[in-house]
């Protein structure tokens, strides 16, 4: 049998109790109850209840999070990032799977309360593998003590909910000073607000993209990292990838790019089907083909084999988890809807909905889309993101766009005032009628392009699997 | 005819989609036969007098405005003399509290402002983030809504006998205490209120389109009116969030 990714000696977790922990509740009562209440939270189909264990846990004692983590035999890993934390987190799940019993987050759920609940879920896993929200990751990772974190991006996102960006970028400088010592370190060297994360902590692992042939022409409206973060100049970019992440130095105090560790090289886009790469890591070189499109996948994947690697995984395991591995749920999904098909693709913040937009025109521009903007917390109560995506070359091949959502009218503004005739855009708020209409000006056979923001990714969702389309999500993760 | 603007630091200032309050002018313009000519006033550039016709400062974070603090106030006699010519103006957000006298930003650092507007600015220890709706008086006798979402950590005090741009219908405003909500001196405008400010408010994208036509031309425009349907379908559903959740961060 393989070896299971072990860590030194001396980091093998106990059972026994952290010192000075007060334990009110004998664990394991605890740990019934929460699940009992998970189990409640579906049968009243409240959702996938996928946080509702956790949170009464978390309420009834914080501290149980804690030594949950702590029994896990192989301890913890976490993934956090702005976008493609929940794709990273299933591509190194596909990778690791192979050999461990995991306890995943797939769901999504990346506060504490959702770490707390996989892990009451998790029973007999050996290795904890979280994708955390930005501005938990400083508490999980006090609470998990994690062996390795991965770092993957810090874009404008949610101003309302997470604040700015900076702050975030200090939250995580300082969890990472806390992480315990031996923990490894894997940095997105390619955004420069994570590489220089790499100077807290010699021997952290730093991949990045290098192939100048898919480098943007020049940094999108959106780049937000673009000012030296060391003396504030603005940074010289020898090649711009996605958003700010790039190849970048600054010409007046000489900051740059660290040297990378894992890269992707002579990268080939395949449309909406696939992105090929060459994976260069000191352990050897393979070619990988992810059956996702886009550059950003291939960020992801860089941070799950970097990671994966970090973990003990295997060069010829990390290429095939990469080969076995199709789309975190919602992120990018084409669904069968009768005779037609609906290809979903999420849209948050405008890095990500750059990339979703250069996805799709590099698979031939449709001249029909359904755009949804919902503005609950989950996707940002304030909606002026939109603004500043890159819409346009989308834009340019529609012939008509039904917007919808609970703010479908600003979303037509968006296009109105980018150059659509309004004549040509449809305001549809009820998410099922926006869809029933798309679906209704796409020929048989054909495809519908959707880009919901979240709440209504997962509105579209439901509304499709109640045709029995698609099966809830928290069915597919069990 | 061509509208000349000054778009302000627009590489550092740009966070709440100030593009869009762009794109709204520059269409609004069009469609009235007039051309928005947008050009770029960053760092080192000089703000020359008589040049533009608008000037527009966008917000930033707490980096970007103290990386502009000190530029801007080399600009600062080239920015009065502007608006005293009769420049239109306008200001969101970080760019609103720089052209006040002066901004004490989150870590305790004071960042000099022009002393265009007659206000001052301290960072608070809590956000107030939410929708916003105001009403305006910018006309004698003509009240309207204007509706935005805000978020700053600033407390902006007017001083005595400043002309507010509305007040509070529902949201913070300039503090979370005065009932009131940005700053107006003439053509020159300085809000919170982002969302992007303009397309939802056509109404007051035409007030400051005029005053720039204004300036250019020597009097008052005739501006026609254009389709806002759905523009004013937007201000009904941002006026609604305001209502309902505005003010309780």
């Amino acid at each position: 049998m393989a070896p299971k990714f072990p860590r030194s000696s001396d980091q093998w977790a106990s059972d026994s109790l952290p010192r000075g922990v007060r334990v009110p509740f004998p664990l394991a009562a605890e740990i019934a109850l929460a699940r009992a209440a998970g189990r409640l939270s579906r049968l009243a189909r409240a959702g996938g209840g996928t946080t509702v264990p956790g949170k009464l846990l978390w309420k009834v004692d914080p501290g149980a999070v804690d030594r949950l983590a702590a029994r896990l035999p192989l301890g913890s890993a976490l993934i956090s990032a702005t976008n493609g934390k929940t794709t990273t987190a299933a591509m190194a799940a596909e990778i690791l799977g192979a050999r461990v019993r995991l306890a995943h987050n797939r769901s999504g759920a990346n506060l504490v309360s959702g770490v707390a609940s996989t892990l009451l879920e998790a029973r007999g896993a050996e290795l904890g593998l979280f994708e955390v929200d930005e501005a938990a990751l400083p508490e999980v990772a006090a609470r998990v003590r994690p062996r390795a974190v991965c770092l993957g991006n810090l874009f404008r996102d949610q101003l309302d909910r997470y604040g700015e960006l900076e702050h975030v970028a200090a939250g995580w400088r300082s969890a990472v000073r806390s992480l315990p010592t031996d923990a490894a370190l894997v940095l997105n060297g390619d955004d420069p607000q994570i590489g220089d994360l790499a100077h807290e902590r010699p021997g952290a692992a730093v991949f990045g993209v290098d192939d100048p042939a898919v480098a943007r022409p020049a940094l999108q409206h959106a780049a937000d990292s673009t000012h030296c973060v060391r003396c504030g100049a603005p940074y010289e970019y020898a090649a711009a990838y996605v958003g700010h992440l790039g190849d970048y130095r600054c010409p007046n105090c000489g900051h740059g790019r660290p040297p990378l560790t894992v890269a992707a090289r002579e990268i080939r886009l395949q449309g909406l089907d696939a992105v090929a790469f060459r994976l260069d890591t000191p352990e050897g070189s393979r070619d990988v083909r992810l059956h996702v499109p886009g550059l950003y996948n291939v960020y992801n994947a860089l941070a799950a084999a970097s990671l994966a690697r970090t973990l003990g995984a295997s060069l010829d395991e990390i290429a095939a988890g990469l080969d076995r591995f199709s789309a975190a749920f919602g992120r990018f999904e084409r669904i069968a809807v009768g005779d037609r098909r609906v290809l979903m693709l999420l849209i948050k913040n405008p890095a990500g909905a750059n990339e979703a937009v250069r996805t799709i025109v590099d698979g031939g521009a449709p001249s029909l889309a359904v755009i949804a903007l919902n503005d609950a917390i989950a996707d940002g109560r304030d909606v002026s993101w939109i603004w500043d995506v890159d819409f346009e070359p989308l834009l340019a091949g529609l012939d008509r766009l039904v917007a919808t959502g609970d703010r479908a009218a600003e979303l037509a503004l968006r296009f109105k005032y980018g150059g659509m005739d309004a004549a040509a855009i449809e305001v549809v708020p009820s998410l099922e009628q926006a869809l029933d209409r798309g679906l209704e000006l796409t020929p048989a056979d054909g495809e519908l392009v959707v880009l919901p923001t979240y709440t209504a990714m997962l509105a579209l969702r439901k509304i499709v699997a109640g045709r029995g389309f698609v099966r809830p999500y928290w069915e597919r993760a069990a | 005819m061509k509208i000349v603007v000054g778009h302000l630091y627009p590489d550092y200032l740009n966070i709440y989609a100030d593009r869009g309050n762009i794109a709204v002018l520059a269409r609004r313009a069009a469609w009235r036969g007039h051309e928005l000519e947008v050009r770029s006033v960053s760092v080192g550039d000089p703000v020359e007098p008589g040049e533009h016709d608008l000037l527009y400062v966008g917000g930033g974070q707490d980096r970007e405005q103290a990386l502009v603090a000190e530029d801007l106030a080399a600009k600062a006699d080239g920015v009065r003399a502007a608006v005293d010519g009769g420049a239109a103006l306008l200001a969101v957000c970080g760019g609103y509290q720089l052209l006040g006298r002066s901004y004490r930003d989150f870590h305790g650092d004071d960042l000099p402002g022009i002393g265009l507007f007659p206000l001052e600015t301290l960072a608070g220890d809590r956000r107030m983030i939410g929708d916003v709706l105001l009403e305006c008086e910018l006309e004698p006798g003509v009240v309207r809504t204007l509706a935005g979402f805000e978020n700053h950590a600033g407390r902006t005090k007017l001083d005595a006998g400043a002309q507010p741009l509305g007040r509070v219908l529902a949201g913070f405003g300039n503090d979370g205490e005065s009932g009131f909500e940005g700053c107006r001196a003439g053509g020159a405008v300085g809000t919170y209120l982002h969302g992007p400010l303009l397309p939802r408010n056509p109404w007051f994208a035409d007030w400051v389109l005029a005053q720039a036509l204004a300036h250019r031309l020597g009097e008052p425009p005739e501006l026609e009116p254009l389709g806002d349907g759905l523009e004013l379908e937007a201000h009904a559903v941002s006026a609604g969030r305001a209502r309902t959740r505005g003010g309780r961060a």
